[in-house]
């Protein structure tokens, strides 16, 4: 548990140290937001149909720079091969860059609702829910990132790499999290919202737990 | 005790042999050199030791504790300053060293810090970001980093590299304050004479083999490397 919380503590000064990169990242996701509006066009209707998928598509295109960007600063001075070398356990490793991650994400995810509402006219009055499911699709997207960011960040093509593993793996992240987050939006006449958010936990969960049994075997030799 | 036993040691890159069936021991309590050309496999030898990387054929045991059952307890008892510094460098020099205490449960306060990078000339640049510091700094607070782990076994890859004359003198005071503590070292090293003053045993590779293992005095040259140029005295 030591070493968990010395490798989250690490991972968060890392990131509040590369503070600026983080603004360009939100800079990036705002940006993906302004131009997915332009392709529907000024049809508020549809707009507010899908504000909620856009704000998942750049919350995701967003965290590919995110997350690859979090293992930049490992691979520099092979700075992880350093803490392996200690011992300290891979799994603790994970679960500190995966939390700092997790918490960047939300973080991002957050900072971009006002966009959205901005740009698409899409609020909600439940805002307790939407960042329950901000939180738990933030969970299923960090863990595998963390665990796939981790194993390109060895390969040249890490850019294309990243993206190309990571997208069909949250596939059902990335449809719970948009339907959960339309219901919130467009209402939610059926009551399905419950079981959206519980799919969203369980992928959450999953990912989680595979991530710490891998990600030993994807760093070491 | 023998602090490193090495036998048929292989290792490979791709489809290019790295190491060929490398056997040696080194007691404990030695200060040891291996030498060789460049590609001779020397930072590999160090890399398998310190279980960076592991045999493709061959077994090695670390203080009596084999480096592929025993990998974790083989790393508790080891310490590795490689071609790559292991820093972070947007940490601060002390952040660094603290962050090793912190995960080895040593002592993290900031004098004990400081008074680490005392010992490497690095006092005054505690509070520094490691992004800020030259390569002969960078490895003068990696040597601080290794010795903060206060292992029993350290493997150095080329440790006078890019320092300046106190660089030289400081690691060669550090090496014998070690062999007076007991701990064993193994490093690598184009500084064949350097070298020759101060270690005990010597291991000469080439193209992967082990072509020599034993006393410094009788080590012969490195193919390549003329013991009377100042490349070889490294001085």
């Amino acid at each position: 548990m030591n070493a968990l919380f010395a490798a989250l503590r690490k991972d968060l000064l890392l990131q509040w140290r590369g503070r600026a990169q983080l603004i360009a990242i939100f800079a990036f996701g705002a940006a993906a937001l302004l131009l997915f509006s332009f392709a529907i066009g000024p049809d508020s209707q549809s707009l507010r149909q899908h504000a909620a998928g856009f704000l998942w598509l750049g919350l995701l295109l967003a965290s590919t720079l995110s997350l690859a960007e979090s293992f930049e600063r490992e691979m520099e001075e092979q700075a992880l091969e350093g803490l392996l070398l200690l011992p300290v356990s891979a799994r603790a490793l994970y679960y500190g860059k995966s939390i700092a991650n997790w918490a960047h994400l939300t973080l991002l995810g957050v900072a971009l609702v006002p966009v959205m509402v901005v740009l698409y006219d899409a609020g909600t009055l439940r805002l307790l829910s939407l960042f329950g499911v901000i939180l738990l699709g933030s969970a299923g997207l960090s863990a595998p990132g963390t665990l796939y960011a981790a194993m390109t960040s060895q390969t040249r093509a890490r850019q294309t790499l990243l993206p190309l593993l990571l997208f069909p793996l949250v596939v059902p992240v990335l449809l719970a999290a948009v339907k959960a987050t339309s219901l919130l939006i467009l209402g939610d006449p059926m009551g399905q919202f419950r079981p959206w958010i519980t799919l969203l936990a369980v992928f959450a969960v999953l990912h989680w737990s595979l991530g710490g049994l891998l990600f030993g075997r994807v760093v070491e030799d | 005790m023998i602090a490193v036993a090495a036998a048929g040691i292989c290792r490979r890159y791709g489809r290019r042999w790295a190491l060929i069936d490398v056997s040696f021991d080194i007691p404990e309590g030695s200060l040891a050199m291996v030498t060789g050309r460049n590609g001779s496999g020397k930072s590999t030898l160090l890399r398998v030791l310190a279980t960076a990387i592991r045999a493709d054929r061959g077994s090695v045991a670390i203080l009596g504790h084999d480096a592929r059952a025993e990998r974790d307890t083989v790393r508790e008892r080891t310490a590795l300053l490689g071609h790559r510094t292991h820093l972070y460098e947007p940490l601060t020099a002390l952040e660094n060293l603290a962050l090793v205490a912190r995960f080895l449960g040593g002592d993290g306060r900031r004098s004990a810090l400081l008074a680490r990078l005392e010992e490497v000339g690095l006092a005054d640049r505690g509070d520094d970001v490691v992004q800020t510091f030259s390569a002969g700094m960078r490895q003068r607070l990696a040597l601080a980093r290794v010795l903060q782990q206060q292992p029993r076994l350290i493997l150095l890859d080329e440790p006078y590299g890019h320092l300046d004359p106190p660089g030289f003198l400081l690691v060669d005071g550090l090496l014998q304050t070690l062999r007076k503590q007991g701990s064993t070292v193994l490093m690598a090293t184009h500084l064949v004479n350097r070298g020759r003053r101060i270690c005990d045993l010597g291991l000469v590779l080439e193209a992967g083999r082990l072509v020599f293992a034993g006393a410094t005095a009788e080590m012969p040259e490195p193919a390549g490397v003329d013991a009377t140029t100042p490349f070889a005295e490294g001085a």
